[in-house]
Order: structure tokens, then C-alpha cells, then sequence
């Protein structure tokens, strides 16, 4: 059991794909103008990762080495497609508003990357596990930099006003940059700032 | 022809995948340390990016649009497996042509071609196509459009990645991070753009 936890736990703090392995960076910025839209992209690639972890572990044994790449791209294809044709049919606004980037997991280096350093040498359960941890710790970044970004850019947490906004005759001047492209950059370079400050020996030299 | 080069400037400046839709980012951190191969990726991603998009466009308005092969039947929702598929193709043949007509181009720009396949900003620029309906022509300038803002942001990006090695940047921040917030400020230059 605690073999499968540290399996769990490990990419969440220790071994965070965004801030330390640099994957995945695209659609962790691209969709965190919202809360909203940046947790339904944190579930579809939670599930993604995990499931096509899985199904790739599966059938590791089997996979002649010189094609492996385009199995891996078909599995994980497979399963985004699951994805995106659910979110048109049971949640059209958010798939709109996500508009390429549903599309784009295919691509998400995190899942690529899981599949090949993890999935393609250990047991399905295991990676399942894997994918699961290297799912929530894409999702913690999302999380937080799209509650900064919306509540800072809009007054608001999944649409609920929390700052009232001058336009609406409150107090709060929206921070509008924050909703631009720049901010995301920049916060997510303090977040890695912030996070080497606690754990210094991921510093790089 | 001015809605043709509209595209194009549109595409490069304003809509800049890099830099607006942050596509390709992983390739885009990872390989701007350098200049001179920066210039190589760049000059990868357009040669890439004006063959997918426009082969992809024939694919999808001549098999996977409504009624385009059996009447009544839509097969939009391949429309993503396929177009991976495709760009892995093309990535392959043109390696091999490359390797057989152009060996020298091969070798200057051979390791970059692998990454192209998973490069973000390649599936990107089909599903963009797709989104907004271009025709072969306007996907072609696309195409080329969209390469060129890539190449031009990443080669930016490494020049000064160059310079950054002489300051003295906090522990913390060293490598990863301060790359993150050059990008950001690369990206608050190019927002001067969109009022074009």
C-alpha cells in the first residue's frame, strides 16, 4: 500500500510535472483564465493520463519497440476522443470555451511522457496510480494560477462574485492584464520561484 | 490577395501561437537556449506547418465533413486521430526525403523533425484550420503564417536566453523560471500588435 502512495503522492510536491519536468506547460496556461474551464481541463487529464497509463501498461509486453510511439499516440487519442465527444454532449459551453485545447491533450507532453518513462516498465495498477498522481499535480498548478487569475482579472471564483467590481458599483478595479497572455507566464514563473524557495535542490544551476 | 496577406500578418503577429494560444511550449523552453538551433526548429516547424495544415484540410473537407463520403454520415469526430496521423506521416516522409535529396539540410535539421510529431503547436495549427472553416488557399497562408510566428518567437526567446547567462538572476528563479517571465514580457510586446 505504501508503495502505491509514494507512487500517488510523489508527482504532486516532490516531482510536479509542470514546475519541475516542464511538461504540459501549453494547456496550463492557456486555459486557467477561469476557474471553471481549468478544472474541467484538470479532470479530463487526470483521467486521460491515468487510463491510457493504464491500457499502455497493459499491453506493454506486446508492443514491438520500433512502433511504439504511434501506439502510445493511438491509445491516448483514442480516450481524448472519449473525452471531447463527452464534454460536447453533456457540457457544450465549457468544451466551447476550451475550444482547441480539449483536442491538444493528445499532444500534453505529461501523458507522452508518463507513458514512456513509467507505464511502458511497470504493472497496469501501478500506473494507473501514476497517471492519477502526475494528473493531480498538473491539476494543483492549474487550480491555483486559474483562481489567481480569476479572481484577480475578474472579481470572481467559478463565476461567483467575490470582489465587486467597479463596473457593477463596487469598490474592486479589475486587474485586467490578468486575463491577458503575459500573466500567465509570469505567474507560473513565481510559482516555480516559490516552489524551488522551499525545496532548494531543485534549483538548476 | 489582401485577405490572403491578412492572414498571414494576422497569423504571425497578432494570433502568434507561441505567444497568444501557447502552443508548442514544452519544445519552445526546452530548445531556445541556443540561437543558431532555435533557427533550425523554426525553419522545421514552417516547412511542417505549410504541408500539414493544408494536407489536412483536403482530409477533412474531402473524407471527414458531412456528406463527404456517404451521404448523411459525419465523421467529424475523427477528425483529431487523424490528423495526428497525418502529421506523423508527413513528419516521416519528410525526413526521408530530406535524408535522400537534401542530406545536408537532413543533418542540420534532422533531431528537431522527431519532436515535431508532438509538438503542440502543429495539431494546434490543423484544429485552428478546422475551427475556423479556412479553405485550401487561406490554409496554406495559414499555415505559413503560423509557422513564421513560431520560428520568430522562439528564436527572440533564445536570443535573449543568450544574454540572460551574464546576470545574475535569484537562486530560485535560475533556468526554468526567469525563462518563463522573459516569455511573459516577449508577450506584453507583441500584445502591441493586436491593434493592427
Amino acid at each position: 500500500m505504501s508503495k502505491y502512495s509514494s507512487v500517488l503522492l510523489d508527482p504532486i510536491f516532490k516531482n510536479n510535472p509542470i514546475a519541475l519536468q516542464v511538461l504540459g506547460i501549453c494547456s496550463a496556461l492557456a486555459v486557467t483564465t477561469k476557474l471553471e474551464t481549468a478544472f474541467t481541463m484538470s479532470l479530463a487529464v487526470t483521467l486521460v493520463t491515468a487510463c491510457s497509463s493504464w491500457a499502455i501498461s497493459l499491453i506493454r509486453n506486446f508492443i514491438p519497440d520500433s512502433i511504439r510511439m504511434i501506439v502510445q499516440m493511438v491509445i491516448i487519442a483514442s480516450f481524448v476522443i472519449v473525452v471531447d465527444q463527452i464534454l460536447k454532449a453533456y457540457a457544450f459551453e465549457i468544451s466551447r470555451q476550451l475550444s482547441v485545447f480539449v483536442g491538444l491533450i493528445i499532444t500534453n507532453c505529461i501523458i507522452m511522457g508518463r507513458a514512456e518513462a513509467y507505464a511502458m516498465k511497470n504493472p497496469p495498477v501501478a500506473s494507473f496510480m501514476d497517471g492519477i498522481g502526475n494528473g493531480l499535480g498538473y491539476s494543483l498548478v492549474l487550480l491555483v494560477i486559474g483562481a489567481i487569475r480569476e479572481l484577480l482579472g475578474s472579481g470572481k471564483l467559478f463565476g461567483m462574485t467575490i470582489f465587486q467590481t467597479v463596473n457593477d458599483g463596487g469598490w474592486y478595479q479589475p486587474w485586467g492584464i490578468m486575463l491577458l497572455a503575459p500573466s500567465a507566464f509570469f505567474l507560473i514563473g513565481f510559482f516555480i520561484w516559490i516552489l524551488r524557495t522551499y525545496r532548494p535542490e531543485q534549483i538548476e544551476d | 490577395m489582401e485577405h490572403y496577406i491578412s492572414i498571414i500578418v494576422r497569423s504571425i503577429f497578432i494570433e502568434n501561437l507561441a505567444l497568444s494560444f501557447f502552443l508548442g511550449m514544452c519544445t519552445f523552453l526546452a530548445v531556445s537556449k541556443r540561437v543558431s538551433t532555435a533557427i533550425g526548429l523554426g525553419i522545421a516547424v514552417v516547412v511542417v506547418q505549410t504541408i500539414t495544415i493544408p494536407v489536412n484540410n483536403i482530409i477533412l473537407n474531402t473524407v471527414l465533413k458531412e456528406n463527404a463520403l456517404f451521404e448523411g454520415v459525419s465523421l467529424n469526430f475523427l477528425s483529431l486521430i487523424s490528423f495526428i496521423g497525418v502529421i506523423a506521416a508527413m513528419v516521416q516522409i519528410l525526413e526521408m526525403t530530406l535524408d535522400r535529396y537534401f542530406p545536408s539540410l537532413y543533418n542540420a535539421l534532422g533531431i528537431f523533425l522527431p519532436l515535431i510529431t508532438v509538438n503542440c503547436a502543429i495539431l494546434g495549427g490543423s484544429l485552428f484550420m478546422e475551427m475556423r472553416d479556412y479553405n485550401l488557399a487561406e490554409s496554406v497562408c495559414y499555415g505559413f503564417g503560423s509557422g513564421m510566428g513560431w520560428a520568430l518567437a522562439i528564436v527572440i526567446l533564445a536570443a535573449v536566453r543568450e544574454r540572460c547567462k551574464y546576470s545574475e538572476v535569484p537562486a530560485g528563479l535560475r533556468g526554468l523560471g526567469i525563462t518563463f517571465i522573459t516569455v511573459g514580457l516577449i508577450a506584453m510586446a507583441f500584445m502591441v500588435f493586436s491593434g493592427i
